[in-house]
């Protein structure tokens, strides 16, 4: 009975006109579309690969690499693998992507709060700064801070000193590096107990505010207690760290930590030029926060440092969180312009692989595929940060 | 009551006079204590940050006028024995042609300033709100001046075979049968069209033929077949006079005509001297391929928008996946890929132009960025816009043009410019795959030993920093712009 009622009711629509038909037969004809492209991709790449001699698979990276990489983390020479070389690579851009963000952010917040300031002059600084550094394209700036910058620099002999432990020349920047001796696992104990300590008081002050309103000095005894229990731990095993200085060997300086020119024009050129559009997402965060916000915090007898702090801000990451996230993708995905100035980042490093053994498409794929997941894990991480900041409502 | 108030002395009888706001709170002292120093530590905050800046302005100002170079023909000119000078401004001079054209011949360089005077002159009034003819202009920017300026960029001389003629004519003549079905609908298309349908069949059955089977017989059966089909469709359509039937008609001859004068013109020789892509350089390099980019990433950044919000689970799947994968890395892993693998994707023994290579790989990127841009344009229109559209019985597509799109592209036109803006810059990437643009062509003219001097790098990238500066600016503004204007319509 239903059945014939439901046929009744349905209008008369040709096999052609129904919506559902058609959508069926044009995801088929996609899909076969699609098929027929990959398949042709497939057989293409292998008659060229077969034409050229080159074996395809990942069993390249196992051979010996036979160049040098001017920076790398882990130990690494010319007998090591290709697998090992774009290892370093991988290491290197996430330390000119992490030391770039950290700075990116903080230059940022300052240059978006100065945006936002009464004092004419710093508001004027903040939007020519964004305006400047935004408008002229992040390759450029790599280059002036590369050969603008830093090449005139005095050389080694000449080297800006400061105190002979540090020294600028063009061939980098470098400054003493710590030696550990025998004993000193007790400062680090100190240092991971001062920084368990100062989670657990953290915790402890936010409930006690919670349930009785009153507050307790959390930054300094954190700092006190990250400084001091590690110095503590140091002084109790005789200070068995030493450092080693820098001094002038020849023509160049041996010893000490060596920050090569190519990172420090990177980090330059990517932390001020992303400081920019973190500075924007500053300023839009915070001009999204009501102003009636601002002006019962002071009417609570806030000072402006302190309403800034605890009820602009806090407020404002809401908005500023999403475009942080991806101006921090964008960052690490734009360190892959290193290659430009022969920093030795992922690309660069796969690129000389390339070059040397033609396996393109397996280092491309290598390429996107660590970019891929850096962008997942960066944006896996910062939705949770997103969600722990997200307004609480009741 | 009157009386009383009169015998009270001092009630007032007429108003206070009005005083002067005190000095300290108007003119120049009073913007400048508001403004400059208002408390104790902005008072430090403005001097010190003044100096600094009064310090570095006439640095700048010292380096880039007072103890500059201004004349002289080689880096003699530019190197003072007793130390630092400033800007080597000769350098520019001699360079700036080639930073704008690259290698590209002098003598055929009005070709360039033809194309780029052209485009200026058309895309000027589609800028400008007031300015009328929107879609003639439209129609001339997107179809004439493309063609216009390939031809005179390359120089023309395309190399088709005769065959590739006809089977363009051919394939283009098996369209015909698209036309009764815009006129009429799908069903009424086909059943007042059968003999154009059954020619198209056979002319489709031939064309897959004459790949298998060598004869010239076959093709121009093939063709004969489709003027054929072209013939019985257009009468069809033409049989019950109606007016989409006939604009639906004239649209199809007109793009047909189009198509195939474009490929004569592209053929011919037009006296033109050929010049090869590894020719060109500097400016019109990164224009051409920031200005590809953009225009070929819309229509694909529309699809792929649609097919993200589509219903169709195969469709949304694959938009999802392109998008993200090309956002998800960088720009030169992209021309990478399309400079070394691309050339493996494709049959052995194609090959083609390095700089369309990059153009390939930069659309598709930039594609995805576009999608994004539009989807959240789409996503900006309110549900009712779809349901009226809907209710009104209008197909998806009519839907999406007549309706959503245009209100969607309007609102997001801030968003594409600012994409644009960041595809100009990224451009200056192509320079590291060996494509002279600007900043590669400016890095190369520095490494000529003519003009080594100490001062000639900082000149150079300072002047490329100021072109960049003042194209990104400028667009800025522009997108400023768009969005007060846009946002007016929809403040409550």
């Amino acid at each position: 009975m239903t059945a014939t009622a439901e046929d009744r009711e349905r209008p008369q629509v040709s096999f052609w006109n129904d919506p559902k038909v058609r959508s069926i037969l044009f995801q088929i004809v996609l899909l076969l579309v699609l098929a027929f492209m990959a398949y042709e991709i497939v057989v293409n790449t292998l008659s060229n690969l077969k034409s050229r001699n080159i074996a395809s698979g990942f069993g390249f990276l196992s051979k010996t690499s036979g160049f040098d990489i001017i920076q790398s983390l882990i130990p690494y020479s010319s007998a090591s693998t290709y697998g090992r070389a774009i290892l370093v690579g991988f290491y290197n851009t996430l330390l000119v992507s992490g030391l770039s963000i950290v700075a990116a952010t903080i230059i940022g917040f300052i240059m978006g709060i100065a945006r936002l300031s009464k004092n004419w002059l710093v508001a004027r600084i903040g939007t020519v700064y964004v305006e400047i550094f935004r408008n002229i394209p992040l390759l450029l700036w790599i280059f002036i801070f590369y050969s603008a910058v830093l090449q005139p620099l005095p050389g080694p002999r000449e080297a800006l000193n400061v105190f002979d432990m540090f020294f600028l020349s063009n061939r980098g920047f470098m400054m003493p590096k710590p030696i550990f001796g025998a004993g000193s696992m007790l400062g680090f104990a100190g240092l991971a107990l001062g920084i368990v300590l100062a989670i657990v008081i953290a915790r402890w002050s936010r409930a006690r505010q919670m349930a009785t309103g009153q507050t307790f000095p959390v930054m300094w005894t954190s700092l006190g207690l990250i400084f001091g229990l590690p110095l503590l731990g140091f002084a109790f095993a005789g200070f068995p760290l030493h450092w080693e200085f820098p001094a002038l060997k020849g023509f160049n300086f041996a010893g000490g930590i060596d920050v090569i020119p190519e990172l420090i024009a990177m980090f330059l050129a990517l932390s001020i030029y992303t400081g920019t559009y973190v500075a924007e997402a500053v300023r839009a965060g915070i001009l999204a926060v009501s102003h009636g916000q601002t002006e019962a915090s002071y009417a609570l007898g806030l000072r402006p440092g302190k309403a800034l702090r605890l009820v602009v801000i806090p407020q404002a990451m809401r908005v500023i969180i999403p475009p942080l996230a991806s101006t921090y993708l964008s960052l690490t995905k734009n360190s892959s312009l290193a290659v430009a100035i022969g920093y030795p980042d992922l690309v660069a490093t796969g690129g000389i692989v390339l070059n040397q053994s033609g396996q393109a498409i397996e280092i491309v794929g290598i390429f996107m595929f660590v970019y891929l997941t850096l962008s997942l894990i960066t944006a896996g991480l910062m939705n949770w940060f997103n969600a722990r900041m997200k307004l609480v409502e009741r | 009551m009157t009386k009383q108030h009169a015998s009270i002395a001092y009630v007032r009888q007429e108003d206070a006079p009005l005083l002067p706001a005190p000095p300290s709170e108007v003119g120049i002292q009073g913007w400048l204590r508001k403004n400059l120093f208002s408390t104790p530590f902005y008072s430090v905050l403005t001097v010190v940050l003044g100096g600094l800046i009064l310090w570095f302005i006439w640095d700048v100002f010292q380096w880039a006028i007072v103890t500059a170079i201004w004349t002289g023909s080689n880096r003699e000119a530019c190197l003072v024995p007793d130390g630092v000078t400033g800007a080597c401004w000769p350098m520019v001079r001699e360079k700036f042609p080639q930073w704008i054209y690259g290698f590209y011949p002098v003598e055929e360089r009005w070709r360039v300033n033809t194309v780029c005077i052209v485009g200026v002159l058309a895309l000027a009034p589609m800028l400008m709100p007031s300015a009328p003819y929107k879609t003639l202009n439209a129609l001339f920017l997107l179809a004439v001046f493309p063609l216009m300026a390939l031809i005179l960029l390359t120089g023309g001389h395309f190399s088709f075979a005769f065959g590739s003629y006809v089977a363009t004519l051919g394939l283009l003549l098996l369209t015909s049968v698209t036309v009764p079905l815009m006129a009429f609908g799908l069903e009424e298309g086909i059943r007042r069209n059968p003999h154009g349908l059954i020619s198209a069949a056979i002319s489709v059955g031939g064309w897959i033929g004459s790949l298998y089977v060598s004869g010239s017989a076959i093709p121009w059966t093939a063709l004969a077949f489709g003027i054929g089909a072209a013939v019985f469709s257009l009468g069809s359509v033409f049989k019950e006079p109606s007016l989409s039937g006939r604009t639906a008609a004239y649209t199809w001859a007109s793009i047909v005509i189009g198509i195939m004068l474009a490929m004569l013109l592209l053929g011919a020789n037009l006296g033109l001297v050929p010049v090869e892509t590894s020719q060109w350089g500097g400016l019109l390099v990164t224009l051409v391929v920031s200005v590809t980019g953009i225009v070929a990433s819309l229509p694909l950044g529309i699809l792929l928008a649609l097919g993200r919000r589509s219903q169709m689970p195969v469709v949304k799947l694959f938009s999802i996946i392109f998008i993200e994968l090309w956002r998800g890395v960088p720009l030169i892993t992209v021309l990478f890929f399309s400079s070394v693998m691309l050339p493996l994707f494709l049959p052995e023994g194609t090959s083609f132009d390095k700089l369309l290579r990059a153009l390939i790989g930069v659309a598709l990127f930039s594609a995805a960025y576009m999608a994004e841009v539009v989807r959240s344009g789409l996503q900006a229109i309110p549900k009712g816009q779809y349901e009226g559209a809907m209710a009104l019985g209008l197909p998806f597509w009519q839907m999406m043009n007549k309706i959503i799109l245009p209100q969607a592209l309007k609102i997001s036109i801030p968003n594409i410019v600012g994409n644009f803006i960041s595809l100009f810059k990224d451009t200056t990437l192509v320079s590291i795959i060996g494509i002279f643009d600007l900043l590669g062509m400016v890095r190369a003219g520095l490494k000529d030993s003519n003009w080594a001097a100490p001062s000639s790098t900082p000149t150079g990238y300072f002047t490329l920093a100021l072109m960049f500066w003042i194209f990104c600016f400028a667009m800025s503004r522009y997108s400023i712009y768009t969005e007060r204007r846009l946002n007016t319509g929809h403040k409550r």
